[in-house]
């Protein structure tokens, strides 16, 4: 008897395993591009010109609808020669804070960069990064992590 | 000034070669059997005032080393009312058949009695029940209002004389106290006694501030703080307020920690958006870079005796643990399972680095061998992370998050500590939200 017991309670921590190695297979999302890509939380700097990029979870290189955005803000820094603007870098809540910052930064600067090669004076752009500590969207799901991996561009004058 | 203490062995009682401790702490084993212990009421010396007797410390002092003796998990305080003997008697001369009666094999007794110019004389004895032996006994000379910490320095010498190692009670930690919703979160550094009480708030909540860290040799903290919106390491003494910028870079510090003898401060510097590990000397402000690297570098800590660093990159891909030499040659990664590894933070005792855990979605504090050997973890959770060591490297502070609903409410962060061994898991109480906790080393090293 007893040891069918065991026997049991070995198949059912087996089936358990078996389980939740389905559910972690099916929910895993942080390798690969799970940037956020819808128009939720989004701004605008001025008509057709978004005023933020989303990130890939620890990632900071930008993707081709960031690349898109950052054109748009661009153009738009360069018409208007007198704007100067901050790149907010941020991070989701899923990760060390010091780590989060750094990576905040990391975007932040990667965003900047591309405005400077395209043609806005470095001068007119300061980086700020605040990791994890200003979520756009407080909700503790994978929605609102990829809502808030983000560099945000906001004017300063 | 306030927390001076003037301390005096009396006593020394047990004659080394005849009662080798009888009873003793098994502390490599977790709580499974905690020792019993009975702590008895102090006695008041009969000519104290009312004043004082007012204060109920005959009482207030048993019941914090009972308190600080039972969260260590090691230990089994009984309860008062199963005392066949009263304190005073206990204290004199205690009937040890009445003591071992109620199963216990120790007994802590004690007096309070008043000295000129009105100090307090706090007197203790630990006794082994099973031999009928006196184990030691001290007297502590304080002003009244330091009782708590007199309880806590009591309890530390009974630590140590039944488990062998340091004790941790007299001590405190420092955190961020959190208020608000997630979105626009107020943050303040608080610091508390060990055991949660006397909070005390250090700024007003104006600015963001991160990560305290307590200096291992003075009342001081490093910290990062978004004053003026340009996030910069800090320092700041916690009894004079003052408070003075680290360093003069032109971008984020963040991440900063002690060197193990408080002389200078290791943290990380964003340039160009590139985060590497700097140290600075506090007193002539020279300025080391210690990695250049394009990736990640951050969440510096070194090893007690100051010649390694450990830290997290992701130069791998992802985060991993790292150590180097103090000059920052050698560099060598020591975190190789599966997941992902941070916020390492070596132990005062040398051997192990105490590290935070991410893998297939969830969050573990663990620790290993300074060599990544040996990993073991202690706690699993939605999220924690940023372990803090105890001063005797027994114990580990951390804070947990509970997930938010998808209407962003219900979140919220807490301090809880846990044994080396992965029990005793326990959360500590305090007044709001907290995160970033930080432990002091014991406030009276000796």
């Amino acid at each position: 008897m007893i040891f069918l017991n065991n026997l049991n309670r070995v198949a059912l921590v087996f089936l358990a395993t078996l389980f939740l190695g389905a559910c972690a297979t099916q929910q895993v999302t942080t390798k690969g591009d799970d940037a956020y890509t819808g128009t939720e939380t989004v701004k605008y700097l001025a008509d057709g010109v978004p005023d933020r990029v989303f990130f890939s979870t620890n990632k900071s290189d930008l993707t081709s609808a960031a690349l898109a955005t950052l054109a748009k803000q661009a153009t738009y820094l360069k018409a208007n020669p007198s704007l100067n603007v901050v790149l907010e870098g941020h991070a989701d809540e899923r990760g060390t804070r010091e780590y989060n910052l750094a990576l905040g930064q990391k975007r932040a600067t990667t965003a900047k960069d591309f405005l400077v090669s395209n043609g806005v004076a470095a001068s007119r752009i300061k980086v700020i990064s605040y990791g994890k500590e200003k979520p756009v969207n407080p909700a503790s799901n994978a929605l609102a992590w990829s809502q808030n991996r983000r560099s945000v561009t906001v004017k300063t004058n | 000034m306030k927390y001076k203490i003037i301390k005096i062995l009396t006593l020394f009682f047990f004659i080394t070669t005849k009662s080798y401790a009888v009873v003793s702490v098994d502390i490599t084993r977790g709580n499974l059997d905690p020792l019993p212990i009975a702590v008895s009421d102090f006695y008041l010396d009969l000519k104290l005032n009312d004043n004082i007797k007012k204060l109920q410390l005959e009482s207030k002092i048993s019941e914090i080393i009972k308190s600080n003796l039972s969260k260590s998990g090691l230990f089994f305080p009984l309860e008062k009312k199963s005392f066949i003997q009263v304190p005073e008697a206990a204290h004199n001369k205690p009937r040890f058949e009445d003591w071992a009666f109620i199963k216990t094999q120790v007994l802590v007794t004690g007096k309070i009695s008043l000295e000129k110019e009105g100090r307090l004389r706090v007197e203790f004895k630990l006794w082994d029940v099973v031999s009928a032996t006196e184990l030691s006994a001290l007297a502590f000379y304080t002003t009244p209002d330091n009782w708590r910490r007199i309880s806590h320095m009591i309890s530390d010498k009974i630590y140590e004389r039944l488990t062998g190692e340091k004790g941790y009670f007299d001590s405190r930690i420092i955190y961020v106290s959190e208020t608000g919703p997630k979105v626009d979160r107020k943050k303040r550094l608080a610091v508390m006694d060990q055991d949660g009480y006397g909070v005390k708030y250090l700024t007003l909540g104006n600015e963001l501030v991160l990560t305290p860290r307590f200096s291992p040799t003075s009342q001081q903290v490093t910290y990062m703080s978004y004053f003026k919106n340009l996030p910069r390491v800090y320092l700041l003494n916690i009894e004079t307020g003052l408070q003075d910028l680290v360093g003069d870079f032109p971008g984020m510090t963040f991440a900063p920690r002690f060197s193990p003898d408080g002389k200078k401060i290791i943290m990380s510097f964003a340039q160009e958006g590139n985060s590497d590990i700097y140290t600075m000397d506090i007193k002539t402000r020279v300025v080391e870079r210690l990695t250049d690297h394009p990736a990640i570098d951050t969440s510096p800590s070194y090893s007690p005796d100051s010649s390694y660093i450990c830290f997290n990159s992701d130069r791998s891909g992802g985060q991993q643990i790292y150590i180097m030499r103090s000059d920052g040659t050698n560099v060598k990664r020591i975190s190789f399972g599966e997941g992902l590894y941070g916020t390492p933070v070596w132990s005062p005792r040398g051997d192990l680095i105490a590290f935070t855990k991410l893998y297939k979605n969830k969050f573990y504090i663990g620790v290993m061998r300074s060599d990544g050997s040996g990993e073991r973890l202690l706690t699993e959770n939605f999220y924690q992370e940023a372990p803090s060591w105890s001063p005797n490297g027994r114990v580990l502070v951390f804070y947990r998050e509970t997930p938010a609903d998808s209407a962003g409410k219900g979140g919220g962060a807490k301090l809880w500590s846990i044994d080396l061994t992965g029990y005793n898991e326990r959360l500590i109480q305090t007044p709001t939200d907290a995160s970033d906790p930080s432990w002091s080393g014991l406030l009276s090293p000796k």
